[in-house]
């Protein structure tokens, strides 16, 4: 297993760095590398797949249980909601965010052991399926929200400093991105919602000690539910809901990548 | 057979010449019957830009007077005084001009747009009065195809070039589309008016017109579909407005910050997107500092479209590789030329003898079924193909190599061809 899982490793993240590089590229020489990008999140992609089928097929339960695991499947998770309509011409800077990210958290699964052979796990397969799919689908949702909104200030800065430039790179409008960085979060919410719910009715059922995790998670629900709440009732927009949009990425960061492999696993 | 082309253009003539030298639709027609007299082929373009007459006859030089003289007859001035703006190109560096034309590498601001429709308008108007051959029919095609690679693989048309489209572009960075917006026209200046056109182009919803003159502003009004206002209601049509077209002559800011800052409380966040192309400017610069407001002077407008039209001109260089790629395949089509007598003549003798052949056997070949009848044609046609395949092939080549005369001539005479090949054509250099 684990020679198959390196085999598969490396065209993954080979893919996912070339598209970094080509979408930087793509910046100085607009058109140009933005046909290879595209490719490489392809392929990097169909490799990670590749990668998750064979850790599924030689586990014996739920193979992404540990904290480098779902980091792979989180990595995946993200990718492939990019890939949905991230390649398409207008969105393709946010490959600028989102690939360079892929490929990092990639490496970072595996210097931590979780492309290889799966670990077992103290909890059942189904709980785990929910609690973790839902919890890291949120949180990819979140990560390309957190990307829009990047894209957003990236743009409205050019706008607002009058680049001369500015219409050189094809990007969304200001107001697609603002749409659809609500319209993410406001699905990823109850995923999140449904997700830390499972977690918590577990941790009840059993009596376990509530975690640092546990708490952040809440804080994180808190501030995107204020970020749906503040648009729709105070007529929030642009600039401050994407700062607030980044304020709950960062949230994201620290329970996903710097706290949760040292007190919830 | 050569290719001429006569022609001007912004380049060597200036606008009050290009007048005279325009054609509208009915003088190009007539224009093309007279050019074609003889049986030459003949194309006329004629844009605002340029006006250039295309021509393929036995006699290039004859052919270069006769257009000389249409276009002395149209703008009605002598010889000597059209010879200086005027060009002559033939051949090759012809059609490479027209291919630069389609691909908008020959316009005053580089990949426009609209001269791919008047290269096509020109080719159509020949076609219906018949006046296209086999070189300006392939020419042509060839073109419009260029034209349209140029504009595919390279990203030569895609920023705006002008103030009025450059703004319009930038509106659309803040707003998805223009579809329904709200336009509010401050004052009525020639610049404001392309813009609002081509605003007004994109869909916007309904515009609002606001002048300190109110017959003005109704006048304006009236041309756009529109309703003004006066410049006191400024302020309240903010509030609902998503794009500001400034333009009074007003010596002071008609619109301050703090008006605007009122506006945008009521907008719950909307966006709205100045332009402000008076001098002295109408909206004062510390809009820009608010929150949802973005703010562009004529001079913010110049510097986009100039750093456009620089990227244009990088892409410009992408573009002549296509041109020079589309040039290659012309030319070794028209080299094709000198051989396709010889080969068609070829095949046509060798598939008489088959003919022959088969009807002489006829008496020993009328015991056969109908099925091995039909096999023994398909045999016989395979033969003679396959004997053929690699001559046709081979002057192909040569003709690509400039030596297709020496090997049609040495065909026709291998074979005893009758001499069918086009008197006045000669073995190229």
């Amino acid at each position: 297993m684990t020679e198959t899982a390196l085999l598969l490793f490396w065209p993954a993240l080979a893919g996912y760095t070339e598209a970094a590089v080509a979408y930087a590229g793509d910046t100085v020489r607009p058109g140009r590398l933005v046909r290879y990008a595209i490719w490489g999140v392809r392929l990097g992609w169909l490799a990670q797949t590749a990668l998750l089928v064979a850790q599924a097929a030689s586990a014996d339960g739920f193979p992404w249980g540990t904290w480098a695991g779902s980091l792979n499947l989180f990595v995946w998770m993200c990718v492939g909601v990019y890939l949905i309509w991230g390649c398409r011409a207008p969105f393709r800077l946010l490959g600028l965010v989102v690939m360079p990210l892929a490929a990092v958290l990639l490496v970072l699964a595996w210097a931590a052991g979780g492309v290889g052979e799966p670990a077992g796990s103290q909890f059942g397969d189904v709980f785990l399926a929910f609690h973790v799919g839902l919890i890291l689908a949120a949180f990819a949702a979140f990560t390309l929200a957190a990307a829009l909104a990047s894209l957003y200030l990236w743009q409205e800065r050019r706008l607002k400093r009058r680049t001369p430039g500015v219409l050189r790179l094809r990007s969304p409008s200001l107001e697609t991105l603002d749409q659809l960085t609500g319209r993410t979060i406001a699905v990823a919410l109850p995923a999140l919602t449904v997700g830390a719910g499972i977690g918590l009715a577990r941790l009840e059922s059993e009596g376990a000690a509530f975690d640092a995790i546990m708490g952040l998670t809440l804080l994180t629900w808190g501030v995107y539910a204020a970020f749906l709440v503040l648009r729709w009732e105070a007529g929030w927009r642009g600039r401050r809901t994407a700062y607030l949009a980044l304020a709950g990425f960062l949230l994201v960061v620290l329970v996903r990548v710097v706290l949760t492999p040292f007190v919830h696993f | 057979m050569p290719l001429v082309l006569v022609g001007t253009s912004y380049q060597r003539a200036p606008v009050e010449l290009r007048e005279l030298l325009a054609y509208d639709p009915d003088l190009r027609r007539d224009a093309l019957g007279r050019l074609s007299t003889d049986g030459a082929e003949a194309a006329v373009l004629s844009t605002c830009n340029r006006t250039e007459v295309y021509g393929v006859n036995p006699e290039p030089r004859e052919l270069e007077e006769r257009i000389y003289g249409e276009l002395a007859g149209l703008s009605g001035l002598s010889h000597s005084e059209l010879a200086p703006a005027l060009y002559t190109v033939t051949d090759e560096a012809a059609a490479v001009h027209l291919f630069r034309v389609a691909a908008g590498l020959d316009s005053m601001v580089p990949g426009e747009a609209q001269i791919l429709g008047q290269v096509r308008d020109a080719y159509e108007a020949a076609r219906e009065k018949k006046t296209a051959g086999p070189t300006l029919h392939r020419l042509f095609r060839q073109a419009l195809r260029v034209g349209k690679r140029v504009r595919t693989e390279t990203a030569i048309g895609e920023n705006p070039a002008s103030v009025s489209s450059a703004a319009a572009e930038l509106a659309e960075r803040v707003f998805e589309n223009l579809e329904g917006r709200r336009i509010l026209l401050l004052g009525a200046g020639k610049t404001a008016d392309l813009t609002a056109a081509n605003l007004i182009s994109r869909g916007v919803g309904e515009i609002v017109v606001a002048n300190r003159s109110p017959e003005r502003a109704a006048a304006l009004a009236r041309r756009f579909g529109g309703r003004a206002v006066g410049l006191d209601a400024v302020e309240a049509e903010l509030a609902s407005t998503d794009v500001v077209v400034a333009s009074t002559s007003s010596q002071g800011f008609v619109l301050s910050a703090p008006q605007v800052a009122r506006a945008m409380k009521e907008r719950r966040g909307r966006p709205i997107f100045f332009i402000d192309i008076a001098v002295p400017r109408d909206v004062d610069p510390a809009v820009i500092e608010l929150e949802g407001c973005y703010l562009y002077d004529i001079d913010d407008l110049e510097r986009v479209v100039a750093e456009s039209v620089a990227g244009r001109r990088e892409e410009a260089v992408r573009a002549e590789a296509i041109v020079s790629e589309e040039a290659d395949a012309f030319r070794a089509w028209q080299l094709s030329l000198d051989v396709v007598p010889a080969i068609s003549s070829l095949r046509a003798r060798a598939e008489s003898i088959r003919r022959e052949e088969l009807e002489r056997a006829e008496g020993r070949l009328a015991s056969l079924s109908p099925s091995q009848r039909r096999a023994v044609e398909a045999l016989t046609s395979q033969i003679v193909a396959k004997l053929l395949h690699q001559p046709t092939v081979r002057m192909k080549e040569a003709a690509a190599g400039a030596d297709g005369v020496l090997y049609a001539d040495a065909v026709r005479h291998l074979f005893g061809l009758g001499d069918d090949a086009d008197p006045a054509r000669k073995p190229r250099q």
